[in-house]
């Protein structure tokens, strides 16, 4: 029971979520939406894990945490640069990014 | 006895950390500017995760699957603020500045601490 109103306050704050990445004016609006997304998919993967009595889940919502910064990080990068490979320097040195 | 004390403690732990998820939802939702819904979102869902996966733990008890919800907890406290600090650098970088209620923007401090009023 307790799992299940987990469960709902967390799909209400997701639809939140999708409503701002949808709408969302600037670039990094969606960024800032699709990373709290990710978040809460996270708890949602292990909540739903003990909803239906495995525990196993739990592995799944690790992975995705992992990938959901590398995620982050990975599209600002590509954003600020244009490039994944490139080694990142200082903001000062760069001349109009 | 016990048990229903741990549900009770449970039960406390998810409804606060559903209660602030959410709430860091609305922030996201309705706060003007990026910097204020960055700050709504990255602080809220960070506490919200930690008492969220607090109520799972009590569930648990004591076994592997309180351990891994231990790791994800840290690995969140640890990459929820990196990960919204780096989106404020990118930001700011980028020549974004924060607004007021009304859109305008603010008056602003920049990196050689110098204050200016665009």
């Amino acid at each position: 029971m307790m799992f299940a109103a987990a469960t709902i306050g967390l799909v209400v704050a997701m639809a939140l979520a999708l409503i701002r990445a949808y709408a969302g004016p600037t670039l990094y609006d969606r960024i800032l939406a699709v990373n709290a997304f990710g978040t809460k998919t996270v708890l949602m993967i292990a909540v739903l894990g003990f909803l239906m009595g495995r525990p196993e889940f739990l592995d799944i919502a690790l992975l995705y945490a992992l990938i959901n910064f590398i995620g982050t990080i990975a599209v600002l990068k590509f954003f600020r640069y244009g490039d994944l490979g490139r080694a990142g320097g200082r903001a000062e040195d760069e001349e109009g990014i | 006895m016990i048990e229903a004390l741990l549900d009770g403690l449970s039960w406390a732990l998810l409804m606060g950390g559903c209660f602030f998820i959410v709430t860091g939802g609305v922030g996201l939702l309705r706060l003007p500017g990026v910097y204020a819904r960055m700050h709504a979102t990255g602080v809220l869902d960070t506490l919200g995760a930690g008492l969220f996966l607090g109520g799972l733990m009590v569930q648990g008890g004591l076994s592997m699957v309180t351990a891994k919800l231990f790791l994800i907890l840290v690995f969140i406290l640890f990459t929820s603020p990196t990960a919204t600090y780096a989106l404020a650098n990118a930001l700011y970088g980028a020549g974004v500045r924060p607004v007021g209620r009304d859109g305008r923007q603010c008056e602003t401090v920049d990196r050689r601490g110098e204050s200016s009023k665009p």
